[in-house]
């Protein structure tokens, strides 16, 4: 690796002032992302500001009233280790179980997930279908991005110089609701996904309330694909209006062909895995309302 | 600037301190600093495990973390493993199971396995395998590691 300085800033105030003062300086949180691109010279920086000493960056909260408050460098081991986590946000725990192996999931956070903007996060679908918000500080103060809009390009993210995701921020979850994340990949663990789907659904009385679906590795970011999820609206939870809403996921994707799959084949999974995913949300659905 | 930074840390029970730059990772501060050459570089990008340490009671990939990230922390090496001249149980079920060829996974291999019975004493097959999968080894397939795991947490139960 080429030389950098390094700081470990204690508050978030130190952090942006660091991180504005060095216009091209780069966040670290669990480094699994960011050390690989440094060390291969796909990214470059002389300065680094390690945030895991920041008490926000850190924190996980669970308010049944206001939701989940993810600190943007929060481990995934941390993740799926929370029982408020585990017991409101299943699929979120089961997201954050699914990325990389013991040794990754010992430092590797969401929020890194997010702000690495690889179109086959695994979290990312995920945080869009339960409806995250991205909270973000900067020189000119705080603002907040819907997860969906936070990606911009393979590897590009909304953040302007100076700013840092600070945590993502989860709605609580509506009675009768269930989500779901599920990906394809070859082989059993420890893989980028080929294709990937996350989803929510909130029944009512055996019919569909809503229902958000996001895909992953079909477009150059995570897709939110509102249509898809909007036509469950009303509709009467049955096979016909599952399989309509997979169809309508896939037609969506932009997916391309590389090493892992041919476009048509990406096409196919997309409504596979939307399928898939929706089968599982409603099962936790009905779970949860005879809890 | 250009100045090493002064790390302080506990390795294997004893206070260590170091000096070392920004850029340097873990795995290079203990085998290039301090000479605890035990954990090996396979991959370098976190994909191998052969660099497999404990840090601060969770397992990490020392090749994707920092030397100065480690101020503060307490890390277990397999250097650690034994106790003085006895061998640790998965050290000894790794030797009776012929649970290594090459030997360049197998420390990071029973690093990892000593920290999940430290976690889990009595973990299914499907879990040490699960627990496992970011450790790779490219000579003996994984029968004879997952045997070795499941005889150490026997040996264990044993003693106890």
């Amino acid at each position: 690796m080429k030389w950098f300085d390094y700081a470990a800033p204690q508050t978030l105030n130190d952090a942006v002032t660091l991180m504005t003062a060095n216009p091209a300086a780069r966040p670290l949180a669990g480094g699994t992302d960011l050390l690989v691109q440094l060390r291969s010279g796909r990214k470059e920086t002389g300065f680094v500001v390690d945030i895991k000493r920041i008490p926000e960056m850190n924190e996980i909260t669970y308010d049944p009233a206001t939701g989940l408050t993810l600190g943007a460098a929060a481990p995934c081991y941390r993740i799926y280790g929370n029982p408020a986590v585990a017991r409101a946000y299943p699929s979120l725990a089961d997201v954050a179980a699914l990325i990389g192996g013991t040794q990754i999931q010992g430092r590797a956070s969401i929020g890194g997930n997010l702000c690495n903007a690889a179109p086959s996060a695994d979290s990312v679908p995920l945080l869009i279908a339960l409806g995250g918000k991205a909270r973000i500080i900067g020189p000119s103060g705080e603002r907040e991005v819907a997860v969906e809009d936070f990606c911009t390009a393979p590897g590009r993210n909304v953040l302007a110089p100076g700013e840092l995701l600070v945590s993502i921020h989860l709605p609580p979850p509506a009675p009768n609701s269930g989500a779901r994340y599920i990906r394809f990949i070859p082989r059993n663990e420890m893989d980028i996904a080929v294709a990937g789907a996350g989803v929510q659904v909130v029944m009512n009385n055996g019919a569909f309330h809503s229902a958000r679906i996001a895909l992953g590795a079909v477009a150059p970011t995570p897709l939110f694909v509102r249509q898809a999820g909007d036509s469950l609206m009303g509709r009467p939870v049955n096979d016909a209006s599952v399989a309509e809403a997979a169809g309508l996921a896939s037609q969506v994707a932009r997916p391309i062909t590389d090493m892992r799959g041919t476009a048509d084949y990406r096409r196919h999974l997309c409504a596979v895995l939307t399928r898939r995913a929706l089968e599982d949300a409603i099962r936790s659905a009905r779970k949860n309302s005879h809890a | 600037m250009h100045d090493k930074i002064r790390v302080r840390t506990t390795i294997n029970g004893e206070p260590r301190e170091f000096l070392c730059e920004p850029r340097q990772s873990l795995l290079e501060c203990l085998r290039d600093v301090l000479g605890l050459t035990g954990s090996k570089e396979g991959c370098n990008d976190g994909n191998c495990g052969a660099c497999t340490v404990i840090l601060d009671d969770r397992i990490v990939a020392s090749c994707l973390v920092l030397g100065v990230e480690a101020e503060g922390a307490t890390i277990t090496t397999i250097e650690g493993v034994a106790r003085g001249s006895e061998l640790h149980p998965v050290q000894r079920a790794f030797l009776e199971n012929a649970a290594l060829q090459c030997g360049i996974c197998t420390p990071g291999f029973i690093v990892a396995a000593k920290a999940l019975l430290d976690r889990e004493p009595h973990p299914t097959e499907e879990r040490i395998r699960l627990y496992l999968a970011n450790n790779l080894c490219r000579c003996t397939g994984y029968d004879k590691i997952v045997r070795a795991v499941q005889q150490a947490a026997e040996m264990q139960e044993a003693a106890r």
